[in-house]
C-alpha cells in the first residue's frame, strides 16, 4: 500500500481524536496519536489484514523538553511497508500503555525507554532498569540530565585517573 | 542491571554465570535459575558494556560521530558504519559515487565473513570443541590483513565516511582479495569436514531449542536467526541499499536439515551458508567495481534540514537501524540504534525453560550475540 492510502485508510478508520496528526510528505510516513488510544491504534495495525505491522523495528524516546515523544518503528513483512507511530508524553507524569502483549520484543524497548528517559509503561511485566544500575539517579537521554560526580565512591570525572586539572564537563548548550 | 526478588523452592538453585565466563563472548551475565543439571530460567543481566553511545552522538558532529559506530559492534564495525552514513545521507539526500557504494560493499562483505568466521568458530569451542576456533581465526587474521590495508585499521575502521569512504583500494588490492577468496573456498569444505558434518555436533544440536517464525519476528529477531527460522528475508535482497541490486547471490534459509526448522544447528548453518553466498557477491563486486569518485561533495560542518530518517543495513547479526532526528543544527538531536543482539538476548529468558546448563551455552552461541551491541 502507498504510504498516502495507508494514511488515508487510517485518518478514516480512526477520528481526530485519536489521530492527532499525519504526514506522508517526509522521509517516513508518520502519524501522530493520542497517548491514552495507543494501545488501541498499535493493536489495530498490527492485527488488520490491510497493515499488518507484524514487525517492531525500534522503539525510540526523544526528550522535546516539554514533553517526551514515541517513536513506534514499525514494518510489515507481508506487505513490505513502514510506519512511524509518534506519541507524545507528559513530561511531568511520564506515564504510558504497555505494548509487551502485542510485540513480546516491546519488552526489553520499553524497559530500555524506562531505564534512559524515565518513562513508565503501564502494564509492563517487568518494568525495571535494564542498562544501568538500580541505584542509579537520573535517565541519561533526558536533555537536562547532568551526571553525578561519583556513583558509589567511584569518580565519573576523568582528572580522577590522570590528576590533569578540571576538565569543563560537556553539555548539549556547550556542543552547540 | 538490577536485583529482582526471586521465589526460591527447595531443590533450586539460583547459579550466576558471567559477566567473565568463557561461553558468554564478552561481558553478559546470566542469572539461572537451576534445578540439578536443569534450566527453570535463565535471565540476562545487560549492561556491562553501555557506553551511552547515544547519548554522545547528541554531544558530536555528524562526521564526529562515525568513529564511535564502530564500538557499536566492534566484531563487524563496517557495517555499523555504513547503517549510520546511509542515515544521515538519507536526511541530507546525498546521492553517493558508484564507485564507494561498491568499495563499501567490499568492505561490508570482507566484515560478514570475518564476524561469521568468530561465530561459526567459537561456537564448537563453547561445546568443548577447541579446533575450529583455530581453523576460523586462522582465515580470519587474513581478512584483517586485507582490511588493514585499505583503510589502516584491523578493527575499528571508522572507513565509510558520509557521503563516501575514506581510502580508494590499495594497488593490487582486488588481485589480493580475489587470491584469498580463491584459497578460502576450498577451506570452508575442509571446516564442514571438521566440523558441520561432524557425528556429535549434529546430535548435540540438532532440534535443541527451534523457534518458530512466528515467535521470531514477534519478537524482532533479524538476520541469520530470523532466517535459520525459515523466513526468506535480506535487506540486502528486499530493501536494497548501496548496489546489492546489482549482484546476484541467494538467501540461505533454515530447513530443518538435522531437527527442527530453526533450531540451533540451523543457525549454525544458515551463517556457513552465508559466508559462501559473501564470497559470491565479493567476486561479483570486483568485476563490476566502476571507476570514479570515491567520495560526494558534503560540507565539513554537517547541518542537515530538519526532519528525521530512519536506515537500516545487513549487518552480520541483522538489521542494524539508525533512527536519526536532526532539529538543523551540528549535532544530531537524537540518535537510535536498532541492534540484532539486543532482540536475540531478549528471546533467551523464554526459551531457557526447560533447558540442561549445556545447552543453554549453545543456545546463546547459536544465536550470535555480541555484548557491545546489546550495551551500546
Amino acid at each position: 500500500m502507498t504510504a498516502q492510502a495507508m494514511l488515508s485508510q487510517l485518518t478514516e478508520q480512526f477520528d481526530e481524536s485519536i489521530v492527532l496528526e499525519s504526514s506522508h510528505e517526509e522521509l517516513h510516513p508518520w502519524v501522530r496519536v493520542h497517548p491514552e488510544k495507543i494501545q488501541e491504534f498499535l493493536s489495530f495495525v498490527k492485527n488488520h489484514a490491510d497493515f499488518s505491522f507484524d514487525f517492531l523495528r525500534s522503539l525510540a524516546g526523544v526528550d522535546y523538553q516539554q514533553y517526551i515523544e514515541i517513536n513506534y518503528i514499525l514494518f510489515s513483512y507481508a506487505h513490505g511497508h513502514e510506519l512511524i507511530v509518534k506519541t507524545q508524553v507528559n513530561i511531568e507524569q511520564p506515564f504510558i500503555s504497555s505494548v509487551e502483549k502485542i510485540w513480546p520484543a516491546a519488552n526489553w524497548y520499553e524497559r530500555e525507554v524506562f531505564d534512559l528517559l524515565g518513562v513508565s509503561f503501564k502494564g509492563h511485566s517487568d518494568m525495571r532498569r535494564i542498562l544501568l544500575p538500580d541505584d542509579w539517579e537520573g535517565h541519561p537521554l533526558r536533555k537536562n540530565y547532568r551526571e553525578k560526580k561519583e556513583y558509589r565512591g567511584v569518580s565519573t570525572q576523568r582528572e580522577y585517573l590522570t590528576g590533569m586539572p578540571e576538565l569543563p564537563t560537556l553539555s548539549p548548550e556547550d556542543a552547540s | 542491571m538490577s536485583s529482582i526478588q526471586i521465589q526460591h523452592f527447595d531443590d533450586e538453585m539460583e547459579i550466576n554465570m558471567g559477566p567473565q565466563h568463557p561461553s558468554t563472548h564478552g561481558v553478559l551475565r546470566f542469572r539461572t535459575l537451576t534445578d540439578g543439571e536443569l534450566v527453570r530460567k535463565a535471565i540476562p543481566e545487560i549492561g556491562y558494556l553501555h557506553r551511552s553511545i547515544e547519548k554522545i552522538a547528541e554531544m558530536v558532529e555528524y562526521h564526529g560521530f562515525m568513529p564511535y559506530t564502530d564500538r557499536v559492534d566492534y566484531v563487524a564495525a563496517m557495517t555499523a558504519n555504513h547503517g549510520y552514513a546511509l542515515s544521515v545521507e538519507k536526511l541530507l539526500s546525498t546521492e553517493v559515487p558508484k564507485r564507494a557504494q561498491y568499495l563499501r560493499m567490499i568492505a561490508d562483505e570482507l566484515c560478514r565473513i570475518a564476524s561469521h568466521l568468530i561465530s561459526v568458530g567459537t561456537f564448537p569451542m563453547d561445546l568443548g570443541a577447541v579446533t575450529p576456533f583455530v581453523y576460523a581465526l586462522r582465515e580470519r587474521e587474513k581478512i584483517n590483513d586485507l582490511i588493514e590495508s585499505l583503510c589502516g585499521a584491523r578493527l575499528t575502521y571508522n572507513y565509510v565516511r558520509i557521503g563516501g569512504v575514506s581510502f580508494d583500494m590499495p594497488d593490487g588490492f582486488a588481485q589480493r582479495v580475489s587470491a584469498f577468496l580463491d584459497q578460502f573456498e576450498p577451506l570452508m569444505n575442509e571446516f564442514d569436514d571438521l566440523i558441520s558434518s561432524n557425528n556429535i555436533f549434529i546430535d548435540r544440536l540438532g532440534g535443541l531449542c527451534p523457534i518458530s517464525k512466528e515467535l521470531a519476528i514477534a519478537y524482532g529477531l533479524v538476520g541469520p536467526n530470523l532466517r535459520a527460522s525459515g523466513m526468506e528475508w535480506d535487506l540486502r535482497k528486499h530493501l536494497p541499499y548501496a548496489a546489492y541490486d546489482e549482484v546476484d547471490f541467494d538467501i540461505p534459509v533454515g530447513d530443518g536439515r538435522c531437527g527442527q526448522i530453526g533450531d540451533c544447528f540451523d543457525r549454525y548453518w544458515v551463517r556457513i551458508a552465508e559466508i559462501r553466498e559473501s564470497v559470491k557477491i565479493l567476486r561479483q563486486c570486483l568485476v563490476q567495481i566502476p571507476e570514479g569518485e570515491i567520495q560526494a561533495k558534503v560540507p565539513k560542518t554537517i547541518k542537515p534540514p530538519m526532519g528525521q530518517s530512519y536506515a537500516a543495513v545487513e549487518a552480520a547479526r541483522g538489521e542494524m537501524g539508525y533512527f536519526v532526528i536532526s532539529d538543523a543544527s551540528k549535532n544530531a538531536y537524537r540518535v537510535k540504534i536498532r541492534t540484532g543482539s539486543f532482540s536475540a538476548m531478549s528471546i533467551i529468558e523464554s526459551q531457557s525453560k526447560g533447558l540442561m546448563i549445556a545447552d543453554l551455552v549453545a543456545l546463546i552461541a547459536s544465536l550470535d550475540v555480541v555484548a557491545p551491541e546489546v550495551d551500546r
